[in-house]
């Protein structure tokens, strides 16, 4: 083994490396280069194509004194923040409530996660559709006597994110409550057997023992949000194209939108690195805590 | 009668006892009707209303005619079911000049899906294999880089990648969107087969290099038939992912190779003409059947597919 080795490092082993191939050029041509390369032309001044004259920290002046980014961040946050309560309360609540040892759970398992197989276009439309003033929700209550009922959120500049918070949750909760399920199933029958006898009522067992050990599985699920979070796109391209006006706008859309339709690269390529910022902001701390965290115990 | 017979035939089976007359395991909810229960059950029945709505508003606006949705109520069943408007959707919905309906959408999300998911299954299942059982210096360095890959948002890469497909000569065609699939479903795939492919038995592995097998020998021989059930996985993940996809699909093909996603949007968000909303439904809905069809027919593994999903994260 170790003479056969010899003449050439390179070559041992060489099947594997030529199977690597194509991982080696993704991770290092594609995702650390492709993100050096947006970073560094962040720099520039480019427009219709990239060039290279550097302007310093101007591209990113621009696109923090540009309203519609300013409306972009302001909705992320609001959207962001929804996200992750809403997912994670009402994602806990379902995979408790799927725990109790009901009938009929894979049913409901399977209606709460349906949605996630679908698209966000097809979300995104569906909703719409729902919550269009004219025929939706609004106008059925209104059928119903309810004359001066009003709720037009994707009408509505104040709180058309609402509206598109809605159809995400309807989208992804399903799957926040199958991680919490499987980390409910993961919990040791004995520790319920230990509140019951304590006498501990069961809204307090949940609160007080159970979610404290399914932290691990909070924080999956987190990162997880987070992420998604960051690069919600076609949901408001299919639900409002950024509208009314520009109230719904998000990041990811003001990026596409620069790099594509308005030939200004430079501020698409300073918005997507503020994007990656924001999503370094999660990802690191986790990271340290997942897998820092491990090497210090040992 | 009946009972004993069974319980005779039940003791003749050589004293096993059938599973059926072993009886439920585990705790059973001791009576049907508590308050406990009524507001368990009712909870989840309130959800799964929630949940279905837009399904039913879905199917039933798509099966009415258009003076019927403009009448008013979209919970309420079609009066007369026409199937007008999914012929329409399919064959004849606009999209600005071109006519053509969402079945060029649907032929073109084909073209892009079956490549795509085949390449990227063979390139990250191979690749996941020679992580797990042939590591070489380094590998465990671009592995990092490709998870941590995984985080960053698309956005960061669009322009980069637009650049080396103009430079191969791919940009704005099928083959571009299949490499560009493969490529960002690398770093789960790779991790799903790496996982999978490290939890088979090492003894095997050696043994077949004993007999003499070298690294596709193992790999088609002994780790492929020992691992289908994760390369059903692998395709669920990748159906529905690369199916549902519209970010890769607008960026990188032309408008006579948008995928159905991007054509159903162009349909349905059309300024131009009077809109068609139960059209728009039947498209939709079409659009959302392949997935939903995966997903009802793959039950229990496309909850795995999420696990393994979730381990990214």
């Amino acid at each position: 083994m170790t003479q056969q080795s010899r003449p050439n490092q390179l070559f041992r082993n060489l099947h594997a490396k030529i199977a690597a191939i194509p991982m080696i050029f993704t991770a290092v041509v594609v995702f650390a280069g492709g993100t050096l390369w947006t970073i560094f032309y962040s720099f520039t001044d480019s427009g219709l194509l990239p060039r290279l004259k550097f302007v310093g920290l101007a591209q990113y002046e621009r696109l923090w004194s540009t309203p519609r980014w300013l409306i972009s961040i302001e909705n992320l946050f609001i959207y962001g923040l929804g996200m992750l309560v809403f997912s994670l309360v009402v994602g806990f609540i379902l995979a408790a409530l799927l725990d109790q040892k009901i009938r009929f759970e894979n049913t409901f398992r399977t209606i709460f996660l349906y949605p996630f197989a679908l698209s966000f276009i097809v979300t995104g439309l569906v909703w719409q559709w729902i919550l269009n003033p004219e025929f939706g929700i609004q106008n059925v209550v209104r059928q119903m006597g309810w004359e001066s009922f009003a709720f037009d959120p994707l009408y509505n500049p104040d709180i058309v994110i609402y509206g598109i918070l809605i159809a995400a949750l309807w989208q992804s909760t399903g799957l926040i409550m199958c991680l919490m399920l499987a980390g409910l199933r993961g919990i040791d029958e004995d520790i319920w057997k230990a509140a019951r006898i304590d006498g501990i009522p069961m809204w307090k067992t949940y609160l007080l023992i159970i979610v404290p050990m399914m932290k691990p599985v909070f924080i999956t699920a987190l990162v997880i949000i987070a992420t998604g979070i960051v690069r919600v796109y076609d949901l408001v391209v299919a639900q409002t194209s950024g509208g009314p006006g520009i109230a719904s706008e998000v990041p990811a859309k003001y990026v596409y939108d620069m790099m594509f339709s308005s030939q200004n690269l430079g501020q698409g390529f300073a918005a997507s690195t503020m994007m990656l910022l924001s999503v370094l902001i999660v990802v690191i701390p986790w990271a340290y805590l997942e897998f820092g965290g491990k090497k210090r115990h040992g | 009668m009946a009972d004993t017979g069974a319980l005779n035939r039940a003791g003749v089976a050589a004293g096993t006892i059938p599973r059926e007359l072993s009886g439920p395991r585990g705790a059973r909810p001791r009576r049907i009707v508590s308050r406990g229960n009524i507001i368990l059950y009712g909870t989840l029945f309130v959800m799964a209303v929630y949940y279905l709505l837009p399904l039913y508003v879905m199917v039933v606006t798509s099966l009415k005619g258009m003076p019927e949705v403009r009448l008013g109520n979209i919970f309420s069943p079609p009066m007369e079911i026409t199937f007008e408007p999914w012929v329409k959707a399919w064959a004849t919905a606009c999209t600005g000049l071109n006519c053509e309906g969402l079945s060029r959408g649907f032929w073109n999300s084909v073209r892009i899906t079956v490549p795509s998911v085949i390449l990227s299954i063979a390139i990250a299942s191979i690749n996941g294999y020679a992580l797990a059982n042939w590591r070489f210096k380094g590998a465990n360095l671009f592995f990092t880089i490709l998870i941590i890959g995984a985080f960053i948002p698309y956005q960061v890469m669009l322009y980069p990648i637009v650049i080396l497909l103009r430079e191969m000569g791919l940009y704005g065609s099928l083959t571009g969107l299949v490499l560009v699939h493969t490529v960002f479903g690398m770093p789960i795939l790779t991790l799903l087969f790496r996982n999978y492919f490290s939890s088979i038995p090492e003894e095997l592995f050696k043994a077949a290099r004993v007999d003499g097998a070298g690294f596709w020998g193992i790999y088609f021989k002994i780790m492929l038939p020992m691992s289908l059930p994760i390369f059903v996985v692998a395709m669920i993940i990748q159906i529905t992912g690369i199916w549902n996809d519209f970010l890769f699909g607008v960026v990188y093909t032309k408008p006579d190779l948008y995928p159905m996603t991007v054509q159903l949007n162009n349909i349905v968000n059309s300024v131009q003409g009077v809109k068609e909303y139960n059209v728009n439904m039947a498209a939709t809905i079409i659009t959302g059947l392949v997935p939903l069809i995966v997903y009802f027919a793959s039950g229990k593994l496309f909850v795995r597919g999420i696990a393994a999903g979730a381990v990214k994260g």
